[in-house]
């Protein structure tokens, strides 16, 4: 069977299951709605919290990127993973303890104060929102590239898809559904990375075949160096960020990964505070799996690719080449017409260029892998990217319908008219991310490190103070985040927007990049929130003591 | 009562910092920190430095959070503030 064929079976066989699954598991009241009933198994809560946090950048663009970036790129590995230590033993807990539905309700209720909800829902939609265009994008392009469909008509699809669970079964069928994601898309990481680790270095696990000998008896890595000296590129095992800034990058990444609602919110579903400990412990594995794969499959990819068309005649080159040459994901640009491929670090003499996707989704082809297992690895891509796109959709119904209506504008709301809200709330919010995802702002890779630095600016610091220094108060912790936050994006909208020509170590505060700031931003937050915090009242008794109850497991006996 | 309380909160701070040291050591210390000297020391094909910012940190934050059930686990039975 040919690879359309294939593709078409598979993600249609993947798409049935989770439309099975949401009708099987339908929510009925606001509790079912938001966080599952609080009855998700810690095992299953684990894998839900991997394929949600797992977007599309890291089942697509993330393994390219270290391919490109070689040490740099371990920026993503450890702040993409580290953060769960920070969540395991900070946060989730002590949110379950407290076991209301989102995070703006913890920082309303445990800063007493509207305002204080007011500032995190607006910061939690607007994570969302930035967070979420790119996965109904990544969706469609998914689809254009296995499919040939239009990139428009794919993300009609997905957002069909994520409205038809999203919308019926929120926070519960969107658990089933992500524990059905991560499994797809874990095989389908995992199945063809096993296979060139394989062919290349003999071994069938690829973190050890990534440490491996070549058929030659040269290591894997060595080899890597080796080339990328007499290419004019940086060392793989080196990197050449100056080392702020990687301490800085990965801490914003940590920070911001423990930040982000829709990450936590998944810690609210499970019974037990025990749980909440042992499910994060769960989903660290389970993202791991793929976070220890990808600087092998980077590094496997690399040879490869060099080896198969560097100094090849372009007349010459496999099928692969000639196909993606089509997406613009590969293009010869022949500077010296002599008909041969010389990729380079300089940019003078480079005649190659590769878009870091090439590396995941041209990979099956590249290694010659047979049909299913590029179908495979559409239908990886597109539970990546649905997964994530469904728990966001879900941050910003329930900050909608619960925050905003239920416990700011209209508290005597029936819990019966409540759900009808959140329905609706999925619902406008599917359109509007699908809308943004046809017409992408032009920034959307920007926008990432832009959800991160939020994150670790804004919700972080006032969530840890808020458990673990318990005389912090409204004043403290609403003027920390708001300082957080516009430091943290007056200084990437200047680096970005305003003037990029000057986006360059030289003009940079301490020589941390706008990928990193977010770290300063919650330094910042902290320290304005414990100066403000000794020139304003305590907060009220009953707010004291909420914080000791959430301090401690169990009922106070 | 609340004596018992406070000592749990002291003993929950213990732990953290312990294992937040931990953390800290395996990503920012062995990985970035200390990299470019550790990358001359190698077992196989890999530096260790390099080897720990794109592999060992992984390794040992799945550690330090399973460390972290079992010594929270122990600490709610002894303090008697174990969920059924």
């Amino acid at each position: 069977m040919d690879i359309q064929t294939w593709t078409f079976i598979i993600v249609g066989a993947t798409f049935a299951l989770y439309i099975g699954i949401a009708v099987w598991s339908r929510a009925g009241n606001t509790k079912d709605f938001y966080v599952a009933g609080g009855s998700v198994h810690p095992l299953f809560n684990g894998m839900a919290t991997a394929a949600d946090w797992m977007s599309a950048g890291s089942f697509i663009s993330m393994a390219g990127m270290i391919a490109f970036l070689g040490y740099d790129g371990s920026v993503y590995l450890m702040g993409w993973t580290g953060g769960y230590v920070l969540l395991a033993l900070l946060l989730a807990p002590y949110l379950r303890k407290f076991g209301k539905f989102t995070v703006p309700d913890f920082v309303g209720d445990r800063y007493y104060s509207s305002g204080a909800r007011m500032v995190a829902v607006f910061c939690a939609v607007f994570i969302s929102f930035t967070y979420v265009a790119g996965q109904m994008r990544g969706t469609g392009i998914v689809f254009s590239r296995f499919l040939n469909v239009e990139i428009e008509i794919g993300v009609v699809i997905g957002m069909i898809i994520v409205f038809f669970y999203a919308v019926m079964g929120g926070m519960k069928g969107i658990t089933y559904t992500q524990v059905a994601q991560y499994c797809v898309l874990i095989f389908a990481y995992l199945v063809p990375v096993i296979f060139i680790s394989i062919m290349m270095t003999g071994n069938a696990i690829p973190q050890l075949g990534f440490g491996g000998t070549l058929e030659d008896g040269t290591y894997l890595l060595d080899r890597l160096d080796g080339l990328s000296e007499e290419l004019g590129l940086a060392m793989y095992t080196s990197g050449n960020k100056p080392m702020i800034d990687v301490f800085f990058i990965t801490a914003a990444l940590m920070i911001g990964t423990a930040g982000l609602p829709h990450v936590i919110v998944r810690f609210f579903t499970v019974p037990r505070v025990r749980d909440a400990r042992t499910s994060a412990g769960y989903a660290l594995i389970f993202i791991v799996l793929l976070y220890s794969t990808a600087p092998a499959l980077a590094a496997f990819a690399k040879v490869n690719l060099v080896d198969t068309i560097h100094n090849v005649e372009y007349s010459e080159v496999p099928d692969w080449f000639t196909n993606w040459e089509q997406t613009g994901l590969v293009a010869f640009n022949d500077l010296n017409n002599d008909g041969i491929i010389n990729y380079s670090g300089d940019p003078a003499v480079n005649e190659l260029h590769i878009d870091p996707d090439i590396i995941v989704l041209a990979n099956p082809e590249i290694a010659n892998l047979p049909n299913w297992v590029i179908g495979l690895v559409a239908a990886g891509g597109l539970a990546a990217a649905l997964s994530t796109a469904a728990g966001l959709l879900l941050v910003i119904s329930t900050s909608v319908a619960h925050d905003l209506f239920k416990r700011t504008l209209k508290p005597d709301l029936s819990d019966k008219n409540e759900l009808w809200i959140a329905r609706i709330a999925a619902g406008g919010a599917v359109i509007v991310a699908g809308y943004f995802g046809i017409n992408p702002p032009g920034f959307v890779a920007q926008t990432i490190a832009f959800a991160f630095g939020l994150a670790a600016a804004s919700f972080f610091p006032a969530i840890i103070l808020g458990i673990f220094y318990k005389k912090m108060n409204k004043e403290g912790a609403v003027s920390g985040m708001v300082v957080g936050v516009l430091f943290t994006t007056a200084y990437i909208i200047f680096f970005t927007f305003i003037r990029p020509e000057l986006n360059n170590a030289d003009n940079w505060l301490f020589g941390i990049s706008p990928e990193g700031i977010g770290t300063l931003g919650m330094l910042l937050n902290m320290a304005v929130a414990l100066v403000v915090v000794r020139f304003t009242k305590s907060p009220p008794l009953h707010i004291q003591e909420l914080v000791e109850t959430i301090r401690v497991p169990g009922k106070r006996k | 009562m609340d004596e018992k309380y406070q000592q749990y909160w002291k003993r929950n701070l213990a732990i953290l910092v312990s294992l937040l040291i931990g953390w800290f050591v395996f990503s920012y210390g062995l990985g970035i920190l200390l990299a470019e000297p550790l990358n001359s020391i190698r077992f196989g094909g890999f530096k260790m430095g390099f080897w720990f910012a794109q592999q060992g940190s992984q390794y040992a934050f799945i550690i330090i959070i399973f460390i972290y059930v079992y010594m929270m686990n122990r600490l709610d039975r002894e303090f008697d503030v174990r969920e059924e």
